[in-house]
């Protein structure tokens, strides 16, 4: 039934775990509203022959529809679309809400290429690889214009915004090679942006981490990536050249910034006693815009990194700041406390 | 009677003594050009508009011919996406918005309640003129080759496009003072003008239908024009307001783009709707099913569009939970439009039913309105929008409702109101074929494009994978039908202007208050002040009643 009714809609192959819950959506909505049309386009036609004029110029009595008719249709009408809404609407917070265990892929889109920039430092043009059955998060932005990246067979798309760092994941269910397209119109070679994501089982997956080219059955695009070095280390060198170690440590040590280490993946008391989940948009965001949430005890005093910072460097940081998740470095210095806004007493830094 | 007569309605044969009409007061081209005859000035916005639909039109064809095989076929990229921008840009706001509000709104509104002109009838002029000043800097754009961000100019590319960006957005934004005097002029007429008798809730459903859309024009045009010219400052001094790097927003853009260009749907599809009102009733000749569902209706779909836009960003990065906010309030806009449809079809229930040309378009309309309305909802639910947005199913929807909906009502009311407009009937045979033709051709070009959109087909591609081509060879085959139909229509029109039989006053049997006049009308509508005896919708008596 299921694929009857993709082979009707000319449908790509459900690649992705959400992929056949949002065709089941698309059947169920594409039957209901068409057979909706169909009913009042035959309901209009039956009346044209039933109603007929009979006589020249004669006259109708005034009907007046009743009102537990009309609100009959638009209650029915209106949970109808309600409902496709309860539906839609949580199934597509569920695709915007990456898991917290998805693997992450930096994606740089410009005119008219992608790149694709892996945590252990490789990287890719055009073709992104991943390992089935594992949740992918792709963090993306652009250099240049606004793109989009579309993967059909995945029902996945998520514009790529120059100066926005977005997420955006799935998690392939089907090894394989799937088409990527933007979706944005971008300039004159748009229509000529186009990848590939190559799918692998884990077997082929990990045969390619080990840095060879992956067997070309079934399809398989076959190709390796460009190694560049350790993502995170490149990240460490990023924040020694930008002067990030000015203000954060990498040791836990609270400094004229918040430390990093221990930072991605905790949650965040902010100014306005709000808390911030410390994901990559949130790194990010503080790059851009750190006076959006400045941590509770800081001064406000981060510049801007927005226009500064290039694209690979930020994800190469966010990266660095990732490594050090669970895994502090030791400290090297003792750091003076700097007195934190507005609190009392400062605390002497433990040994 | 057992058959439906399609032959042309009996009409008087002997030549009526001359009668003084808005059309024989003076022939000179000054009479025109200076005049402040709200239906002089109507049907020169239907020339204009008219103009531009051919314009359009054309382009149209060329992309479509374009699209017969994956790669080149007549033109290169480069001149593909200029020419699928002019195409949007001359479609959009030099036909679709002005296109029903100011040539048959204009030339009716007035008559439909019992008003010698508009309340401003010089601003009314002047509307016009600003609309040629519009038109031209946009036709200054062409001939300096063109523009390529999409009608949409999203930032940044429309800010580094190397194309006529600044003139294209001046002219839109000319355009857009242009619809700005129309819908004040109009919301005070109708407040102001009605004659004697024409309660709020008597007015024929066209005005209330030109009512809201007045309010949609005056209240949303201005934030396109101020989103606009910040384009044009980027453009030329490259000022950066949307310049990420240097603190802009891209998405902010979009953010105010949508707030106009969202109600922008709605201008372009509820004159539409008041179109199919009079329609159906007239040719059901029987009252409207609930007047009052079509009112409500009508002010929701203006006043609850406000509220929509960011659907069209569900991918564009926001946060869920907005994206879930302008998930719920496109459902409930939905609703609206579909109160109308079931209303349209209530009202044929025992009905005296003449099935004439604009009662086929009705059908038209009816059908595809309905396919793209419920296709509208479909890209509503956000989770299909996903899949859908930017690919050829978004551009089938919107073009089922643009092109099936308002420009099928259009031609309904060119139909309709011929015979009040030029004093003359159409050739009835050829308005079936032309009907006909129309639907097929346009059911043809646009339905693949659904296909091409499930299978996962970006919009404004050059290339596309040879796998699409079979439906992009049936799209183009039907884009020539639908072409021909037009061609065909305007033919037959034209020879009907002078050769046509004469109409008669009234000779689709309406009670609507346009049909109280001569046809066409005098030059103030009325030889006495009217006295509209009816409700517009009321056919339990005779016509000769109306003038009781």
């Amino acid at each position: 039934m299921n694929n009857l009714l993709r082979g009707w809609l000319n449908l790509p192959p459900q690649a992705s775990t959400y992929a056949q819950d949002v065709d089941l959506l698309h059947y169920f909505v594409i039957t209901s509203t068409m057979l909706g049309s169909v009913f009042v386009f035959l309901l209009a036609v039956y009346y044209v022959f039933r109603y007929r004029q009979r006589a020249p110029r004669a006259t109708t009595p005034r009907v007046k529809t009743s009102a537990p008719l009309e609100f009959l249709i638009i209650g029915g009408l209106q949970t109808l679309f309600l409902g496709f809404w309860v539906v839609g609407a949580s199934m597509y917070n569920h695709m915007q809400t990456p898991p917290s265990d998805a693997m992450p892929i930096y994606v740089t889109a410009k005119q008219w290429m992608w790149k694709f920039s892996y945590p252990d430092g490789r990287a890719s043009m055009d073709v992104l690889t991943v390992p089935v059955n594992r949740p992918v998060k792709l963090i993306m932005t652009s250099r240049d214009v606004i793109h989009s990246f579309y993967v059909p067979a995945f029902r996945m798309k998520h514009d790529v915004v120059p100066g926005r760092y977005y997420t955006a994941w799935f998690q392939a269910n089907t090894p394989g090679v799937y088409d990527v397209e933007c979706a944005e119109y971008c300039g004159v070679s748009h229509s000529r942006m186009l990848g590939k994501v190559q799918v692998l089982t884990q077997d082929d997956y990990t045969h390619w981490l080990e840095g060879h080219p992956v067997p070309t059955a079934e399809g398989l695009i076959g190709a390796t990536a460009t190694s560049g070095g350790d993502l995170a280390k490149t990240g460490r060198a990023v924040a020694a050249r930008r002067g990030c170690f000015n203000c954060h440590t990498i040791d836990g040590q609270p400094h004229i910034g918040p430390s990093w280490a221990g930072l991605y993946d905790s949650y965040v008391k902010v100014d306005g006693g709000r808390v911030v989940y410390a994901d990559e948009a949130y790194l990010t965001r503080s790059m851009m815009d750190p006076q959006a949430d400045v941590v509770l005890g800081y001064k406000p005093v981060m510049p801007t990194y927005r226009g500064i910072l290039q694209e690979p460097e930020v994800a190469a940081l966010v990266e660095f700041i990732r490594s050090i998740q669970t895994q502090p470095f030791p400290p090297s210095v003792t750091l003076p406390r700097v007195e934190p806004l507005g609190s009392g007493q400062p605390q002497e830094p433990k040994p | 009677m057992t058959t439906i007569d399609v032959g042309i309605l009996p009409v008087p044969h002997e030549e009526a003594p001359r009668q003084e009409s808005y059309l024989n007061i003076a022939y000179t081209v000054k009479s025109w050009a200076l005049t402040t005859d709200h239906k002089r000035i109507g049907v020169m916005f239907l020339f204009a508009t008219s103009f531009m639909l051919a314009l359009g039109g054309a382009f149209a064809l060329l992309l479509r011919i374009e699209h017969l095989t994956p790669g080149m076929t007549i033109m290169d990229a480069y001149t593909y996406n200029r020419m699928f921008t002019m195409h949007g840009i001359v479609m959009v706001w030099l036909f679709m918005i002005p296109s029903i509000p100011s040539a048959f709104g204009n030339f009716f509104v007035p008559i439909m309640i019992g008003a010698k002109d508009v309340a401003f009838p010089r601003l009314n002029l002047l509307s016009f003129y600003i609309y040629l000043v519009g038109a031209l800097w946009v036709i200054v754009a062409l001939w300096m080759g063109g523009v390529d961000t999409g009608w949409t100019f999203y930032t940044p590319y429309s800010a580094h496009s190397p194309s006529a960006v600044v003139p294209a957005v001046l002219g839109i934004f000319i355009l857009g003072w242009s619809t700005i005097v129309t819908g004040i002029n109009l919301i005070v007429t109708t407040h102001t003008m009605r004659a004697k008798g024409v309660g709020w809730f008597k007015m024929p459903l066209f005005v209330w239908t030109t009512y809201g859309v007045s309010i949609i024009q005056t209240l949303a045009t201005p934030v396109l024009a101020l989103s606009l010219c910040v384009v044009g400052l980027d453009h030329w001094f490259d000022w950066g307001l949307f310049d990420a790097a240097r603190g802009g927003d891209p998405v902010l853009y979009q953010h105010l783009f949508w707030f106009y260009s969202h109600p922008a749907v709605y201008i372009m599809i509820l004159p539409a709707m008041g179109v199919i009102s009079e329609v159906v009733c007239t040719f059901s000749h029987k009252n409207i099913a609930s007047y009052k569902a079509i009112v409500y209706s009508t002010l929701g779909i203006a006043f609850v569009g406000f509220t929509t836009w960011g659907h069209h960003m569900f991918v564009a990065g926001m946060s869920v939970f907005d994206a879930d906010i302008f998930g719920i309030t496109s459902m409930l806009v939905a609703i609206f439009s579909a109160i109308k449809v079931f209303t349209w079809t209530l009202t044929m229930r025992k009905g005296s039913i003449v099935l004439r040309t604009p009662l086929l378009y009705f059908f038209a309309f009816l059908f595809l309105f309905v396919f793209g309305g419920m296709t509208g909802v479909a890209v509503a639910t956000q989770a299909l929008d996903v899949h859908w947005t930017d690919t050829y199913f978004v551009v089938a929807h919107f073009h089922f409702i643009m092109v099936g909906g308002t420009l099928t009502a259009w031609l309904a009311a060119l139909h309709y109101w011929f015979p009040k407009m030029t004093g003359r009937m159409y050739p009835e045979r050829a308005g079936y074929v032309g009907a006909t033709l129309v639907f097929a051709g346009f059911f043809m070009t646009f339905f693949p494009q659904f296909l091409l959109g499930n299978a996962g087909m970006p919009r404004r591609y050059y290339y596309y994978d040879p796998v699409f081509q079979p439906l992009h060879v049936v799209s183009t085959v039907g884009s020539w039908i639908l072409g021909f139909a037009f061609i065909w229509t305007l033919g037959y029109l034209i020879v009907a202007c002078f050769n046509g039989p004469r109409a008669g006053n009234n000779p689709w049997d309406s009670r609507s208050y346009e049909w109280y006049t001569t046809s066409p009308p005098p030059k103030h509508n009325f030889v006495e002040e009217p006295h509209f005896v009816l409700d517009p919708y009321d056919y339990t008596v005779p016509a000769e009643k109306m003038h009781a």
